[in-house]
C-alpha cells in the first residue's frame, strides 16, 4: 500500500505531472493516429456494407467512440472535480478544468455524428427521444461547468461551485447509457456487449474497437496537454514554473 | 472487392457519411493543435515576463 500511496502523492504533485503529461503525451499521440489510420481503412473500406443499413451504418465508426468517450470524460470530470472537493487538491481540479472543454467536444461530435446518421435511418435529424435527449443534457452540463467556473471574482470559489455541479449532474451518465432499456427509445441497442458475445461480424466489429482504442489514446494525449496548459496558467508564480523556463 | 464509386458514394449514403467524417477530422484537429499551440505560445510569455523581471 505504500508505494501506491507514495505515486499517487507524486500524480499530485504539479511539477511532477507536468513532466509525466510532457513525456507521455507524445506517446498517446502516436498511438491514436497508428489505431485510428488503421481503423478508418477497416470501417470505410475493409468492412462489408450493414445488410439493413448498407454503408449508412459506417458512421458508426466516428460515432460510438465520441458518445463512449463524452461519457468517459464526463466521468473524469466529476471523480477529479469530487478529489479536488474533498481532498482540496489543486491536482484533481487542474484535471477537471482541463477535460471540461475536451469532454464537451466528443459530446458535440457525438450530437452531430448522430444526427447524420438519425436523418437516412429514422428521417430525421432530430427527436426528442431519451437517449438524444439525455446526451444533450450532458452538452449542457460540460457547458455550466465551464461557466459556472468562470463566473467568481475568485477561482477557487468558482471550482468549488462547478466541482458541486459536476458531482451532481453525474446521474445523467448512466441514464445515457440504459436510455435505451428503460424506454422505447428510436435509438438502436448497444452494439458491443464486454464479455458476452456482440451481435456483429468480426470484419466490422474489429475496426470499431481499433476506433474506440485510438480516438481513447487521442482523448488522452489532448488531456494530458490541456493539463500541462491549466498546471502552467494556476502556477505561474511557483518555483518550480520559474526553473522549467530557465531550463528551456 | 469494392469499387472507388461505391467508395465515394457510400452506396448513396455520401450526403451523410462524408459530412459525419468531416465533422470528426475538424473537432480532432482543433483538439489537436490548440492546447500545443496555447501552450508554446504561453511559456513564451512566461518566459519574456520572468527576462523583464516582472511578477504578477
Amino acid at each position: 500500500m505504500n508505494i501506491s500511496w507514495t505515486w499517487f502523492h507524486r500524480l499530485a504533485s504539479p511539477p511532477y505531472f507536468y513532466r509525466l503529461a510532457g513525456r507521455l503525451a507524445p506517446w498517446f499521440g502516436w498511438l491514436a493516429l497508428v489505431c485510428i489510420v488503421a481503423g478508418l481503412y477497416g470501417g470505410l473500406w475493409y468492412a462489408p456494407p450493414d445488410y439493413q443499413q448498407g454503408d449508412g451504418f459506417r458512421i458508426i465508426y466516428i460515432h460510438v467512440p465520441s458518445a463512449y468517450l463524452s461519457m468517459m470524460g464526463y466521468t473524469v470530470l466529476a471523480v477529479s472535480a469530487g478529489i479536488g472537493l474533498v481532498w482540496r487538491m489543486k491536482m484533481a481540479h487542474a484535471v477537471a478544468a482541463a477535460v471540461a472543454p475536451l469532454g464537451a467536444s466528443f459530446t458535440f461530435l457525438a450530437l452531430v455524428t448522430g444526427s447524420l446518421w438519425g436523418k437516412p435511418m429514422w428521417g430525421a435529424y432530430w427527436a426528442w427521444d431519451a437517449r438524444l435527449t439525455s446526451e444533450l443534457i450532458l452538452l449542457f452540463q460540460y457547458f455550466g461547468f465551464i461557466a459556472l467556473s468562470r463566473a467568481f471574482e475568485d477561482p477557487r470559489s468558482g471550482e468549488k461551485a462547478a466541482a458541486v455541479l459536476a458531482l451532481v449532474g453525474i446521474v445523467d451518465v448512466p441514464i445515457i447509457h440504459y436510455s435505451v432499456v428503460w424506454w422505447n427509445s428510436l435509438h438502436q441497442g448497444s452494439t458491443v456487449f464486454v464479455g458476452a458475445g456482440s451481435d456483429i461480424a468480426t470484419s466490422m466489429l474489429a475496426p470499431l474497437l481499433t476506433m474506440i482504442a485510438g480516438f481513447t489514446a487521442f482523448f488522452a494525449a489532448c488531456l494530458l496537454k490541456r493539463i500541462q496548459l491549466e498546471l502552467l496558467e494556476r502556477e505561474s508564480d511557483a518555483a518550480w514554473v520559474r526553473q522549467l523556463l530557465e531550463d528551456a | 472487392m469494392k469499387s472507388l464509386h461505391e467508395f465515394l458514394t457510400m452506396g448513396g449514403y455520401a450526403a451523410y457519411v462524408w459530412p459525419a467524417y468531416a465533422v470528426a477530422a475538424v473537432v480532432l484537429l482543433v483538439n489537436a493543435v490548440l492546447p500545443g499551440l496555447r501552450l508554446k505560445r504561453r511559456l513564451v510569455e512566461l518566459k519574456e515576463r520572468g527576462s523583464r523581471g516582472e511578477r504578477s
